[in-house]
Formats: structure tokens, sequence, C-alpha cells
């Protein structure tokens, strides 16, 4: 019970005319009142059984996990794992939960329950030593004399500001070996590469590609770098076949196709999601992450979606043994719409 | 079963194992082969009881001789599968107009199904119901499988194949109670929505594996309930109402005092 008038004591203790008081009063604590574990020794040894209960599930629980552990292995089939994994799940929580709730239990049940307040000081210094410490830091400034000598001061700014870079040229230096940056905005395709099925890799030829169908392309020369799986993150590529008569194609792209066989980057020019679930009746592509729709029957046009630009199309023809090869790389930067800024 | 499970260290075992497959072998051979054989013979009946029940169940839409008409395709070429796909698992006839056809109990019997399915194959060349080596998911590989269902089929059809949705109200279904034949047929017709897999594709020997890996994955997840194994839709539900509820529920009871 404490006697001070804290400024954030809102509790008015009016005169019951309406108006505030001049002066809020701390109420201090409600009365205390006792718990039926006090005042009953029955209660009291009620709750104690309680907490003996709970400790005894946390017991009961840990050695249920020990045993799980021992005699109920996860086996060959996916049941013996389900019911491994059940058993020990089970028995590491109740062997944790059991001990929380008996420690609360106790606390809440059998130990004292006496409100304790705590004093608090102001915690700002008194105008005395503030006004000490901003006179030793003047004093110091002018006995190191560093507002009448120049070039001191700018050798000591100098040496500090230098200091951070034997940290940071290192750190910034090791990113990366390479900073030609315009790499990401080609891939490995080129004159020539044939078409390969994604993942086994089998080159496409183009008499096997029917109508209606949908490949997932990766180039078949992506063995042969250093980093397949980075190429082939830029280089997917998703090709179908659809009637011919249904292909609308843009001037200049005209050669790009071959008898209704197009294909195009499988990366979303919105964030980079693969952009693969083909409609092969409205030959509408839809990713799965935003809902970008693009119409490959018409260049893949966004017609749907957050997507701002179409995906790139990969222009494609057939070798002499009538597999499916790339004419060129991509000719636009494959991926979310940032690069557009490079063209 | 004990006697059996005491002895499968026997040094006979392996032999008995062959004799064993070899008569099973043996006689799914000789099952199976006799059986084309009579589909053969029984064809030009079948056939004539397929027209007449495409007559009465199909031509309205397709057209008299199954050409097609401006509400549906011509079904000359679409092969036995095709019709064994649509109509044993009921989306044809066709109950409505809508997005795409839903499954629904099957209107007509095997026996109509197989006739309907000769009739139509008579038309013009198509692929053909499988066989049941060739969907039979013992024999598939379920770990090539996944990989060929991660990238040709998961887009849609969800990781373990729960189904997802498409645009414009269509969606990829649900593959938890689709038969092998079924599946296979999906993959080599390409029904609505649905991209066609060819034998170049994914080769008969894939789309075995592809089923195998299907058919694993309705054994559950070694994780626990897989709450429609749909992500983090129901996983998130689940999460934050009962999860974070049980969590509000004990910090309440930890700030109460003891009455």
């Amino acid at each position: 019970m404490t006697d001070h008038n804290s400024s954030t004591d809102l509790t008015p203790r009016g005169g019951g005319d309406g108006r505030l008081p001049a002066r809020f009063t701390d109420p201090g604590h409600a009365p205390h009142k006792l718990r039926r574990a006090d005042v009953d020794p029955d209660a009291n040894k009620r709750a104690e059984r309680q907490v003996v209960l709970l400790f005894g599930v946390s017991i009961l629980g840990t050695i249920g996990f020990l045993v799980a552990y021992a005699l109920v292995r996860p086996g060959e089939t996916i049941g013996s794992m389900r019911l491994s994994n059940l058993l020990l799940g089970l028995g590491l929580f109740l062997g944790m939960f059991g001990i929380g709730a008996a420690a609360v239990h106790w606390a809440k049940t059998l130990m004292n329950d006496h409100e304790v307040s705590q004093e608090r000081h102001t915690l700002i210094s008194s105008p005395e030593t503030r006004a000490a410490a901003v006179q030793d830091l003047k004093d110091g400034a002018a006995d190191s004399s560093i507002g009448r000598r120049g070039v001191l001061k700018g050798a000591m700014v100098s040496a500090l500001a230098l200091a951070p870079l034997s940290i940071a040229v290192p750190l910034i230096g090791e990113v990366g070996e390479d900073w030609d940056i315009s790499k990401f905005g080609r891939t490995i395709w080129a004159k020539g590469v044939r078409l390969a099925q994604d993942p086994s890799g089998r080159p496409i030829r183009a008499a096997e590609v029917t109508i209606g169908s949908a490949f997932h392309v990766i180039p078949d020369n992506l063995e042969e770098f250093e980093h397949p799986l980075d190429e082939k993150a830029k280089a997917i590529v998703l090709m179908v076949r659809m009637d011919p008569r249904d292909l609308k194609e843009a001037p200049g792209r005209e050669g790009w196709s071959y008898e209704g066989i197009v294909a195009y980057s499988k990366v979303c020019t919105h964030v980079g999601c693969p952009v693969a679930l083909y409609e092969q009746q409205t030959h509408h592509l839809l990713c799965p992450c935003h809902q970008s729709t693009f119409d490959l029957a018409d260049g893949a046009k966004v017609v749907f979606g957050p997507a701002n630009r179409p995906l790139p199309q990969l222009p494609i023809s057939v070798d002499d043994e009538g597999y499916l090869v790339a004419q060129s790389d991509f000719l636009e930067p494959v991926g979310p719409s940032y690069w557009e800024r490079l063209k | 079963m004990k006697a059996l499970a005491a002895r499968r260290h026997h040094r006979s075992a392996p032999v008995v194992l062959l004799l064993l497959a070899l008569l099973v072998t043996g006689g799914l051979y000789a099952a199976l082969v006799p059986s084309s054989a009579g589909a053969a013979e029984a064809t030009a009946r079948d056939i004539e009881y397929g027209s007449e029940l495409f007559q009465a169940n199909c031509a309205t839409c397709h057209g008299m001789n199954a050409e097609g008409t401006q509400d549906a395709p011509s079904l000359i070429g679409v092969g036995a599968a095709s019709v064994d796909f649509q109509v044993s698992t009921g989306r044809m006839p066709m109950e409505a107009n809508g997005p795409q056809a839903l499954a629904k109990p099957p209107q007509l019997t095997d026996e109509q199904v197989a006739a309907l399915a000769a009739y139509v194959a008579s038309l013009g060349y198509g692929p053909a119901i499988p066989t049941a080596e060739q969907v039979d998911p013992a024999e598939g590989d379920p770990a090539n499988g996944m990989q060929l269902f991660r990238t040709n089929c998961a887009m849609c059809h969800n990781a373990v194949g729960a189904g997802g949705a498409l645009s414009e109200g269509k969606f990829a279904p649900a593959l938890w109670d689709s038969t092998p034949t079924v599946i296979y047929e999906a993959m080599v017709t390409g029904p609505q929505a649905m991209p066609v897999f060819n034998d170049a594709n994914l080769t008969p020997e894939e789309k075995r594996d592809v089923i195998s890996y299907i058919l694993a994955q309705r054994d559950g997840s070694p994780g626990g309930i897989e709450l429609g194994a749909l992500g983090p839709v129901s996983e998130g539900m689940w999460a934050w109402i009962v999860g974070i509820g049980l969590l509000v529920a004990c910090s309440v009871w930890i700030g109460a005092k003891s009455s």
C-alpha cells in the first residue's frame, strides 16, 4: 500500500457532482480476498493432488515417448511412420505440457497471492548531474583544441571514415565474382539447340507433338553447363501444338512457330513463378501464383491478372532429322518485368 | 500366415516365389490374350449395339454419324479410350452446359460403355483402352512417376493429386478415386481443358510410373492428418483457429486468479 500520487493514475475520486476533481488519488489495491485453498484444508489438499496429477501426466507422457521410441519404430509403410510420429509427438506434448500446467496451477492455488507494489523513481538525472556532464564534454573539447587544429581534425575524420572500408570492401567484393549483370537477360538457348523433354532429356520430334499436346521443355545441351539447375531455371519452356487456324501471329513473328507448335518461356513476367496450367481448349495459360492468364493463340498476350507483358516467345524450327530446334535465344529478357528497363 | 512368415528366409523361398510369379504371369497372360481375341470376334455385334446406344444417347449433340455439331465436337478418331473415360466416369452424357462436364454416377452399364467405345473406335483410328498390365501400379516406379508428375501434372492437379482451380470455373479434378485405367485414358486423350500426353510425350512405361505415384499417395501422409492436402488454406485455418485458440485459452487460464 503506497501513498504517492502518480500522474498516470486516472481514477477519479470526485465529489459526485459531475465535475472532475482537482487531483487524482491512488486507489491502492483492491481488498485481498482469500482463495478456497487458503481457508478450506480440503480444497488445499485437492489443489495439491491436482498439481501432483499434472506432474504425473508429464511423467507418463515422457515414459510413453520413450516406450514409443523403443518399440514403435517407423517402418517401410506410411501408416507405421504416421503412428510413430503421432506417439512421439503425443508423448512429447504431454511431457512438456504437464510440467508447465503443474507449475502454473501450483503457483496459482498454493503459493501466496499477496499483491506487491514496486516503487519507481523518475528515470531522468538531476539538473546538476546533467549540467556537469555537458561541462565535462566542453572541457574535453577545449583541452583537445580541436577547434584550432584544422589539419588534426581532418586527419581524424579521414581515418575514421576510411577504417570501415577494410570490412566493407571484402564483403561487397565477395558477393559475386562476376559483375556482368547483362547475363541475366540471356538464356542458354541458341541457334540449333534441340528442344528436349523435362525431366527425361529426350529430344522432341515435331511429328510427335500432336494437336492439344503440352510439352515441358529444356534445352538439349543443359548438362554441358557448369550450373545446369541455374540455367534450367531461366531456360524452361512450355511448348504446345494447336490447330494452325487458331493461331494469330504478330507481324515479324510468322516464322517463329512450326505448323501450330509454339514455344514460350515458362517464367511468369509478373514475379517469375513457373506458369504452366495450360487449358488446351481455350489455349489459355494460367499462372498458379497470382492468376495471370496468357493467351498462347495470340502471342501469349495477358488476358487476366497482374502480369503486364506477354511471355517471351522462343523462335523454333525443325532440323534435318525432324527434331525441333531453337532459331536463337529469346529476343527479350525472360522473367519478371524488371528487365524491361534494359530494353 | 505366421508359418509363412517364419519360413520367408528359407533356402528354397526364392525358387518358390519365382514359380509363383511365373504362374501368376502365365495366368494373367492366358486370361488377357483370349479376351482381346474374343473382343475382336464380338466387334461386329458390339458395334451395332454401340451404334444404337449412340443414336439414343449421344447423337443429339454429336450428330447422327458422330460428325459433330456446333454444340459438340466430332468423335471421329477420338478412340475407344476417350469414350471409356467420358462415359464410365459419368461425364458423358452431359447433364447440363457449364464450364466443364462434371463426373457423376455412370449412366450406362460396363457392357454398354464397351459397345459404345467399340462403335466410336470403328469410325476412325484413335487411342485404345489400355490393358490391365499397362496400368498396373505395382509394375510402375513411383519415384520416377513423382518427377514426371511434378513436371507435367502437379501444377493443375496438386502435388499429391488433390486437384485445383483453373480459370473461369474450370478445375482440375482430384485424383483420389480415379481408377488407373481412367488416369491412363485421361493422359492419352486429353479430355476437356487437359492437354494430351501422347506416347512420345509420356511413354507407356512413364504413364504407368505416374499411375504408380498417384496411387501411392492414397496411403496418406507420414505427418498425420492431411486436411485435404490443399496446402496453406486448410492448414492455415487449422493453425489459426485451433492452434491460436488453444494458446489464447492457455493465456487466459494463466492470467485468471484462482477462486
